[in-house]
């Protein structure tokens, strides 16, 4: 086997894997700049999965090609919402936000899965009949060696993903808007002194991560899993949680880091076919991740450090 | 500090309440009868001697990862590993009921100190990582509860069997099997782990309320800086504090591995166990009594649960969204606390 033919196993197979920790990732990466931690991701896929499947297999027939989509947006909506009763625990009420982000991932999984059995009386959905096609990247994909490798047959939200990574770095760093998401998660008083409403730029950080995690809960349901059940999400909201620490608290790091963790992922489950990655044993590359974000915090992979106000609420006058 | 007594009681007891009600509240919204629901649910719970014995046999774990979790809480530590400590607590202590032959007096205390070592170890590593570099513990937890996942099945499928996904059963000289609770209760899972656990909360509150170390341990969870002036050893204290906490998960994967299941089976994904224990602990106020209750209160909840589909054609995922709102309220207890000043103000 060349090296040209191992890549075109693994590299599809990583962005396959890291499209939905990409979105996902970010998310985090805007409520935590906002000074808002959020467990809650693995809540907040869980429900875009949810959404996703369930937008899917009940509007199929009427949207036809247009379906996977139009579920895609519905997740994003009711992510955002869902993401709600987060942002008002922990803005409004003060909450602790590591609970109140426990409390959105049970919340999460209890609610779809009663929902799912009160609608298809069975724990388990459907299998999706309208997902993505895949599609080779116009002009790009003729490229000849990295075109085949990286722009051709793969799905058209692997490339949104990316895109949005860099979007979201101009947002965050570019853009007033962005200025003022950062100012809020490092110094609130500050902030606020300047005439910026904190309370009002969390809230919209908080809908942002709703958003962002329930697209990618919908992506990874739609594409990888394709129906909807207690195990479809499991544990990759914590993986992107993991990303974004990795990539520091940086939507382009955070990108970096879901695709590495995409990768540790597809090497997993292709891993056999290649030769020399045949007799490590599998167990290291599903802890891969893991002990990488350890590290990193760690200061073993250079310090990776949380914006300094992340994790406390914000309280007028207080010093 | 007298209506701060109080309210300690209330909050929790008026969350419990609100989440029942918003559980009402989705039932109706879908369809169901909630009289019919909670019902079920209560006659799951303590129904017969069967559910009975069900009911107590899962609010045995649920006391010792609500301790570990109040245990950390108490010391200022914010402790989600609790459900990879249990993990390989689980392990550890099947590892040990398989291995050896040994005189039951010697060799069921051996597999529980196994166990709550092998926790002690899983907390170690966040209090280290905390105590010395400053990292922030819940990242690091749940970090190591994944890796406590993947790595404890991948020695069920080596070691502890042979490629398969279940080890043996653990020896009888190391089983909390109990036959008379199985007499008693209708061959209901009960085994001698409650006491265990009855004993563990006791321990806690020792513990931390009548020793200097736990003296120590809280004051650090206060005020680092003031205990540090004070003489004490910040750093040894966070340290012990994950420890203990995580060898209190331990014991609880204990109570699976040697009485519940009396093996260990590869997972897919968490039991649930550690994580529930984050609720227990909140309701029950971080306090050893406090927490008694509410496993017992979330045992019944858990149980009852799978009573609902066959009696009140409810999903059981009822309860999980009761125990989340629960959560949701006791986490904004800032909300209640503003309401119930309302109120009183309101009656004076």
């Amino acid at each position: 086997m060349s090296v040209y033919d191992v890549l075109q196993t693994i590299v599809p197979t990583t962005i396959f894997f890291a499209a939905p920790l990409i979105f996902t990732a970010l998310g985090g990466v805007f409520s935590e700049r906002s000074g808002v931690v959020n467990i809650g991701l693995e809540g907040l896929m869980t429900i875009g999965a949810f959404v996703g499947i369930v937008f899917n297999l009940t509007f199929a027939d009427r949207f036809g090609e247009w379906t996977p989509w139009l579920a895609l947006l519905a997740a994003m909506v009711v992510g955002a919402v869902f993401s709600l009763l987060h942002a008002v625990a922990s803005v409004t009420f003060r909450a602790d936000q590591v609970v109140s982000g426990v409390a959105i991932n049970f919340l999460a999984l209890g609610l779809s899965l009663f929902l799912v059995k009160k609608m298809y009386g069975k724990g388990q959905t459907d299998q999706i009949q309208v997902g993505f096609d895949k599609i080779d990247v116009p002009v790009l994909s003729d490229i000849p060696v990295i075109g085949p490798l990286l722009f051709s047959n793969a799905y058209a939200p692997s490339y949104i993903a990316i895109a949005l990574a860099f979007v979201s770095w101009y947002v965050i760093y570019k853009t007033p808007f962005g200025l003022r998401l950062r100012a809020v998660g490092e110094h609130p008083m500050a902030a606020d002194t300047m005439g910026i409403h904190v309370a009002k730029m969390r809230y919209i950080a908080v809908m942002i991560s709703g958003a962002l995690g329930g697209l990618g809960g919908a992506v990874y349901a739609t594409i990888i899993s394709r129906d909807f059940s207690h195990a479809t999400i499991s544990g990759h909201g914590f993986m992107a949680l993991a990303a974004m620490i990795f990539g520091k608290w940086h939507p382009i790091g955070a990108m970096g880091a879901a695709l590495f963790f995409g990768l540790a992922q597809s090497l997993s489950i292709v891993g056999q076919t290649i030769p020399f990655l045949k007799n490590v044993p599998t167990v290291y590359l599903l802890i891969a991740p893991y002990a990488l974000t350890i590290l990193a915090l760690a200061g073993f992979i250079g310090r990776a450090e949380a914006p300094k106000a992340a994790g406390t609420p914000y309280i007028k006058g207080k010093r | 500090m007298k209506s701060n007594r109080l309210q300690q009681f209330l909050i929790p007891l008026l969350a419990v309440l609100l989440g029942m009600i918003a559980g009402s509240i989705v039932m109706l919204a879908s369809g169901y009868n909630p009289i019919a629901g909670f019902y079920a649910l209560v006659y799951g719970a303590f129904g017969d001697t069967y559910y009975i014995g069900e009911t107590i046999r899962q609010t045995t774990p649920y006391i010792l990862t609500g301790l570990a979790v109040a245990f950390a809480f108490r010391t200022g530590l914010f402790n989600i590993g609790v459900e990879g400590q249990l993990i390989v607590g689980w392990l550890a202590a099947v590892w040990v009921g398989v291995s050896f032959d040994l005189p039951k007096i010697i060799h069921l205390p051996l597999a529980l100190l196994a166990a709550a070592l092998a926790g002690a170890l899983w907390g170690l590593i966040p209090g280290v990582l905390k105590a010395y570099l400053k990292v922030h513990e819940v990242i690091i937890t749940i970090m190591m509860n994944y890796i406590a996942l993947h790595v404890t099945n991948a020695i069920i499928r080596s070691v502890l069997s042979d490629e398969g996904f279940k080890s043996k059963p653990v020896k009888e000289s190391a089983s909390l099997h109990s036959d008379f609770f199985d007499a008693i209760t209708h061959h209901s899972t009960m085994h001698y782990g409650i006491f265990i656990a009855v004993a563990a909360a006791f321990v806690m509150w020792f513990l931390l309320e009548r020793t200097t170390k736990g003296f120590e341990l809280r004051a650090v969870g206060f005020n680092q800086h003031a205990s540090q002036y004070a003489g004490m050893n910040v750093r040894a204290n966070i340290i012990l504090a994950m420890v203990i906490s995580g060898a209190f998960a331990g014991v609880a994967g204990a109570m699976e591995g040697l009485g519940t299941f009396g093996n260990i089976s590869t997972k897919a994904g968490f039991t649930g166990l550690g994580f529930d224990g984050i609720a227990v602990a909140l309701i029950g106020g971080n306090n050893a009594f406090g927490i008694l209750l509410s496993a017992l209160l979330f045992g019944a909840l858990k149980v009852g649960a799978l009573e609902m589909p066959s009696s009140a054609g409810v999903p059981t995922e009822l309860v999980d969204i009761i125990i989340a709102l629960i959560i949701f309220f006791v986490a904004s207890s800032y909300m209640i606390r503003w309401l119930l000043s309302r109120w009183q103000k309101g009656a004076e």
